[in-house]
């Protein structure tokens, strides 16, 4: 079978004060129907970016697919019309911002905001598309949905905003719902809740899911695979359980240890935290022939400067792209 | 425990709210409601807790960078809440913080060394060259080259403007550092840095930690004791063992059970234990325990009193009625 979105040797570049920068630099993957996949990484490591592209909302002017191709059930998007890929957005492809806040209306009721999705994509009536808003109200479990229907942004919790976010990215059942750091402001209760509403709307739905985030232990609850991105460049992929337990590139070993994580039961002994000393490299060294994880790496040699590691594959689908993938 | 190094008793801060209209009733924040804890000597106390629930506020309050409406706070058997003047001074040599986001805690306009030695300035009556040699020794200390002095704070990276954070805190050499979520604005790489960075930094200068964190991860790794707060309110106080291990109040478990677990044996041991809902607003509290409307454990007496604080076991203490009657049973 087709996968249902297939990205091949995407790059994007980003026009900056100093050149071109590649953010996105030969990423490829597939996402299979009903899938969940999850991106982690740090801050400026290209995780938003592969979203963006997906969605067609790279900034304007400044950022743009150099080469390689996005396809959606067959259909190439990197080359698609506008009103194609406004049609796609919401229909098919939908997704939830990190900060429900700043992402929703101030000045509109949820619900105009939700029946607003209903009427451009569905064409419903106001009435349809209204009564519908109620129904997915209730199906995101915001309590009284009929009375919450009328309410503004500011009068809901962060945890109520960011499942109008969903009822309104789920309101014309997509096929893939891309969620850009859901649970970043929210509390951990709160983010147990929303994990738990979007594991059921995926098996109630079918809805295959791209998780983007920097925690692995969201990771491990919630997704099938995982691609580990560092400075645009994919460090590994595979299945999560596999890859938690058996990392294969330094960097996915070293975001796994540097999180202090409780364990059960909880003994005196406290984990020595590993530290990946320095930082991201800056956008200007992107593009470069190396690997760039070098400078912050503990199994670093000659080769790693030398050239770009090549990917190496493990069973089960396992890809690490490091020198010393099958040392570690 | 060690003797109290510094005990807070019965601390509430409260903050008025803008009438409703002309003729409205004055109402009342309030953001911490008696609360009660104590740090030994080189110890590491966390407060715990979501949004809201006061855990800043009381730290600020400790600091005295809000007023307390009510309470004490001892510092080494010294009141210390509520002197001002030179008694003042004296407090903040002693007592310094590390702020959440270390891009608005520092003033961009001021070189890194200025920012470090600002409180050697306004606090100590050092001469030129001693603050000098201070701040020099700060900046190895935490891991800064001394040809970073000169820079701002805008060529930094967020690690190490915390870095300088951590510096300017530990100027006045403090017996106690206040951390308000010093990792949260942080990228997890850069987080474990600062962790293992503060942890050294407490041997080294035997400093006692209040550490203010939402992330229990992080919470585990860094403290002795922990108290949990939910609205205003200690609801469970207890070593780091035994709160994790056996959790007594239900909050407490809620919030243990929704942390997620990164290996499958961590994940199969633990219950999830869903609280629906949301707190409830903070300016017009329910009678009774605060955590009634969503405790899956509710009894009619939790609408009606509100849980005291008592003790469940060796210095293990827990508000909750439940836990009372278990207690009283065993």
């Amino acid at each position: 079978m087709d996968p249902l979105l297939k990205i091949e040797n995407l790059r994007i570049e980003l026009q900056t004060r100093a050149g071109v920068a590649p953010v996105i630099d030969d990423l490829s993957f597939e996402l299979a129907a009903g899938e969940a996949i999850s991106f982690v990484g740090e801050s400026g490591c290209g995780k938003s970016m592969t979203a963006l592209s997906i969605m067609g909302l790279l900034p304007e002017g400044i950022g743009r697919v150099a080469s390689g191709s996005i396809q959606f059930a067959g259909e190439e998007l990197t080359t698609a019309s506008r009103p194609r890929l406004r049609d796609l957005r919401g229909n098919d492809i939908s997704m939830i911002f990190q900060e429900p806040m700043t992402s929703l209306n101030p000045v509109y009721t949820v619900g105009e905001q939700i029946a607003e999705v209903l009427r451009a994509h569905q064409g419903l009536s106001r009435r349809a598309a209204w009564n519908m808003a109620i129904e997915l109200l209730d199906a995101v479990r915001i309590p009284n949905a009929k009375s919450r229907v009328s309410s503004y942004p500011f009068q809901m919790s962060g945890g109520q905003r960011q499942r109008v976010m969903i009822a309104m990215a789920l309101a014309c059942k997509p096929k893939i719902l891309i969620a850009d750091e859901p649970t970043t402001a929210l509390d951990v209760t709160v983010q147990a809740q929303i994990f738990d509403l979007l594991r059921d709307l995926r098996r109630d739905t079918g809805t295959a899911i791209i998780l983007i985030t920097h925690d692995m232990g969201a990771v491990a609850e919630m997704a099938d695979r995982v691609i580990v991105m560092y400075a645009g460049r994919k460090a590994e992929i595979g299945p999560v359980e596999q890859i938690i337990e058996h990392p294969r590139h330094p960097y996915t070993k070293g975001l796994i240890s540097c999180v202090p994580h409780i364990h059960t039961p909880l003994t005196e002994e406290r984990e020595e935290l590993t530290e990946i000393p320095g930082i991201v490299p800056s956008l200007n060294d992107f593009g470069a022939d190396s690997c760039l994880f070098a400078s912050r790496c503990a199994w670093r040699t000659s080769d790693c400067t030398k050239a770009r590691p090549k990917p190496v594959s493990f069973e089960g689908g396992q890809i690490a792209d490091c020198w010393h993938a099958e040392a570690i | 425990m060690a003797d109290p190094f510094l005990q807070v008793d019965n601390l509430s801060v409260h903050f008025a709210l803008k009438r409703k209209g002309m003729f409205g009733a004055k109402s009342v924040l309030k953001a911490v409601d008696d609360v009660s804890f104590s740090v030994g000597r080189g110890e590491t106390l966390a407060i715990v807790g979501e949004s809201g629930s006061g855990k800043t506020t009381a730290a600020l309050a400790v600091a005295q960078l809000v007023n307390a409406a009510a309470g004490s706070v001892k510092l080494d058997g010294e009141d210390v809440l509520g002197v001002q003047g030179d008694a003042l001074r004296a407090m903040r040599e002693r007592v310094q913080f590390i702020f959440q986001d270390p891009y608005s805690s520092l003033n961009p306009r001021r070189r890194a060394e200025d920012l470090v030695r600002e409180p050697l300035d306004s606090l100590t009556d050092n001469t030129k060259a001693e603050k000098q040699q201070i701040v020099d020794e700060l900046f190895a200390a935490v891991g800064l080259r001394k040809e970073q002095q000169r820079l701002f704070p805008h060529q930094f990276s967020g690690g190490q403007r915390q870095r300088i954070g951590i510096a300017r805190a530990l100027a006045t050499r403090p017996e106690v550092i206040i951390c308000d979520e010093p990792v949260s604005a942080l990228d997890v790489a850069v987080q474990a840095q600062i962790l293992n960075l503060l942890r050294r930094l407490q041997t080294e200068f035997g400093l006692t930690f209040l550490f203010i964190s939402h992330d229990l991860g992080v919470v585990q790794h860094v403290s002795d004791r922990i108290a949990v707060m939910y609205m205003g309110r200690v609801v469970e106080l207890a070593d780091r063992l035994s709160l994790f291990n056996s959790p007594r109040h239900p909050y407490t478990k809620a919030l243990l059970s929704a942390v997620p677990a990164v290996s499958r044996k961590d994940r199969a041991a633990r219950q999830r234990i869903l609280i629906p809902g949301d707190p409830p607003d903070p300016v017009n509290l329910p009678a009774g325990c605060r955590f009634a409307s969503r405790c899956p454990h509710v009894m009619p007496i939790c609408k009606e009193q509100e849980p005291m604080m008592q003790n469940v076991g060796t210095s293990h203490l827990t508000a909750c009625h439940l836990t009372e009657q278990e207690e009283a049973a065993v």
